[in-house]
């Protein structure tokens, strides 16, 4: 009950901030809700079925470009962009989750096998005439009042409510999944494979689940970054720097749980943030600061706090037991 | 075949070398310690900048300061190990990995704020000679390099198979519980190994930094390089790691003169997933 109320506070804060907060304020509150919604999907793959992937860049690239070259060549509208978008990400996710899982690539050996998708996907893309190649791919801007959800143009206010309804629904499918029979399913994968598989789940299945959902959610979220910031770049789209970007909010917040992505998020991304203003105030340039900082915020978490911030928080809440149906 | 493309595949072989030391360093880490170096070629570059820095500062020939690198790689090594590495010894394998990449993180964004964003290369007073054998012309640098790597590269091999450090190090590898139980210093053994990988590192950092110049984003590369190295040889197998660097050499330049330079990770790309799909235990490495 006190989580659910907790969360409910939150959404009303996140709803309500564009009332208060100026543009900047909003843009970092965007940057949170993004980051937690990346974290979330990436989180149904590593946190529920225990797949490492570090090449989650691959689905949110793909996302990106499939919708974004489909409106800049032909026009076609965002929205249905965003299907074909899905499909091809999952695609992927299906090729690589099958080469991976029915070949028996596990551990560290799937993680290099998703790095590797990646880095030869951000290759070919720089080398795909038609999509700017590493010079990048631009969105035209028409206008930026009004709301066109068809269309994915229109305020960033809009952006702001369409990322913080993805999030809010992400957390709500999460939560469904959890408590489904799929859902326990991962939970025994992610465990022990081998006794999963004994008790007469298809493990195979299981994980394509995970990878595909994974995928195609991880996709809807590289659309939107496409739509919203208008540009995209082989090198940032597909490079280990966003994969890294994407696994940073679950694990700082606690890898598994259902807050742990919106916690990750909403600790590293104002410390980020303040950063970065304040070496900008202080006058001097230190680009590479955040991302240090970052880093030894990922080697703390996993010295001192390997479980994550959200477990340790709500015991020392006395919130245990509580149901929301966390692992 | 044209002169010019068995020049190619010369100069592909010779770089292989140097990347085999690297993968080297890599695959022994692994293979004792059971600890993936996500960190590894971030680890080279910290290398390279500082053969850079005795070039720039002290006028050190790479070659001359290799030696120094080597001496403070193993140094950080074997603390890296023992303060930090250790305590993870044996955890999930997906916790090894994020304290690795926090490591890596901290290494790019570090250079990143000493150095600058800018290459940083060594031009040597040689670095144009070349050796004409026939039709065909080998660089003076790279067969430089070349040659030293594959000197480190067997005395390794010869250390694990012929000194006593080197035994008790690959019983370590074989059996932890009988090394524990006829009384070998784990912890140290494994700092040692550790130490060891990464003086691999220090020395092929040094001896690539005459090849390539470094910048931040080198450091992802090489770890990227060095683990498609190793997989396609086969992890924890030495000749396995000589054969991958090699093979991988080979197939960048083959890749550069037959399509464009900027292609050449992707080759090597395409090769590690289909020996990850086909033969995962890599070329020369044994059955998982």
């Amino acid at each position: 009950m006190k989580q659910r109320l907790a969360l409910l506070a939150l959404v009303a804060a996140f709803a309500l901030a564009p009332l208060a907060a100026g543009p900047y304020l909003l843009s970092v509150l965007m940057l949170v809700l993004t980051m937690a919604y990346l974290g979330q999907a990436w989180n149904i793959m590593m946190g529920f079925a225990g797949q490492l992937s570090l090449g989650h860049s691959l689905y949110g690239g793909l996302g990106a470009y499939v919708a974004a070259a489909l409106f800049v060549q032909f026009g076609i509208p965002g929205a249905l962009g965003l299907v074909a978008a899905i499909a091809v990400a999952v695609a992927a996710g299906a090729v690589i989750g099958a080469l991976g899982f029915r070949f028996g690539v596990k551990g560290v050996y799937f993680a290099l096998l998703t790095i590797a998708f990646a880095e030869f996907t951000r290759v070919l893309f720089e080398h795909i005439p038609g999509l700017g190649g590493p010079g990048g791919l631009f969105l035209p801007v028409a206008s930026r009042a009004g709301v066109d959800l068809l269309y994915l143009r229109g305020h960033p206010l809009m952006f702001y409510y369409l990322i913080l309804a993805m999030t809010v629904g992400i957390f709500l499918l999460c939560r469904r999944l959890l408590e489904s029979r799929l859902g326990f399913y991962w939970l025994a994968v992610r465990e022990d494979q081998e006794a999963a598989a004994a008790l007469g789940i298809n493990v195979f299945r299981a994980k394509m689940w995970a990878v595909m959902l994974s995928a195609g959610l991880t996709a809807a979220g590289g659309v939107f970054f496409a739509f919203y910031y208008n540009t995209l770049f082989p090198t940032q789209a597909f490079g280990m720097d966003r994969s890294i970007s994407i696994i940073l909010a679950p694990i700082v917040g606690g890898l598994g749980t259902l807050f742990g992505p919106i916690l990750g998020a909403l600790i590293l991304t104002p410390l980020g943030e303040t950063i970065t203003w304040g070496t900008e105030a202080l006058g001097f340039n230190a680009a590479g600061l955040k991302q240090l900082f970052y880093g030894l915020a990922l080697l703390g978490i996993v010295k001192f706090l390997p479980d994550g911030v959200w477990p340790w928080l709500r015991r020392r809440l006395g919130w245990d037991g509580d149901e929301d149906g966390s692992a | 075949m044209s002169v010019d493309l068995v020049n190619q595949i010369i100069t592909g072989l010779l770089t292989g070398l140097v990347y085999s030391l690297l993968a080297l360093g890599l695959s022994v880490i692994f293979g004792v310690v059971r600890v993936v170096n996500f960190a590894h070629g971030e680890m080279t570059a910290l290398a390279m900048y500082g053969a850079w820095a005795l070039s720039t500062y002290l006028d050190l020939d790479p070659l001359v300061g290799m030696p120094v690198v080597v001496v403070v790689m193993f140094a950080a090594g074997y603390l890296l190990q023992r303060g930090l590495v250790d305590s993870f010894v044996g955890k999930p394998e997906h916790m090894q990995f994020i304290l690795m990449v926090s490591l890596a993180i901290i290494m790019v964004n570090s250079s990143l704020l000493g150095f600058g964003p800018d290459a940083h290369g060594i031009q040597v007073s040689y670095g144009f000679d070349t050796y004409e054998v026939g039709p065909l012309l080998i660089d003076k640098v790279r067969l430089l390099a070349a040659g030293a790597s594959l000197a480190i590269s067997l005395m390794l091999m010869a250390f694990f198979r012929l000194t006593l450090m080197g035994k008790a190090i690959r019983a370590c590898a074989d059996n932890l519980v009988g090394a524990k139980v006829i009384g070998l210093d784990v912890k140290r053994l494994y700092a040692v190994t550790f130490g060891i990988g990464t003086a691999c590192v220090g020395a092929a950092g040094a001896l690539l930094s005459m090849l390539i110049d470094v910048m931040p984003p080198t450091g992802p590369e090489l770890t990227l390089l060095a683990f498609i190295i190793v997989i396609v040889g086969g992890l924890g197998s030495m000749t396995g790691a000589l054969l991958g660097g090699m093979l991988i050499g080979v197939s960048e330049v083959l890749a550069g003169y037959f399509l464009m330079p900027s292609m050449k990770s992707m080759f090597s790309f395409a090769i590690l997933i289909l020996v990850l799909v086909l033969r995962p235990q890599g070329l020369l490495g044994a059955k998982r």
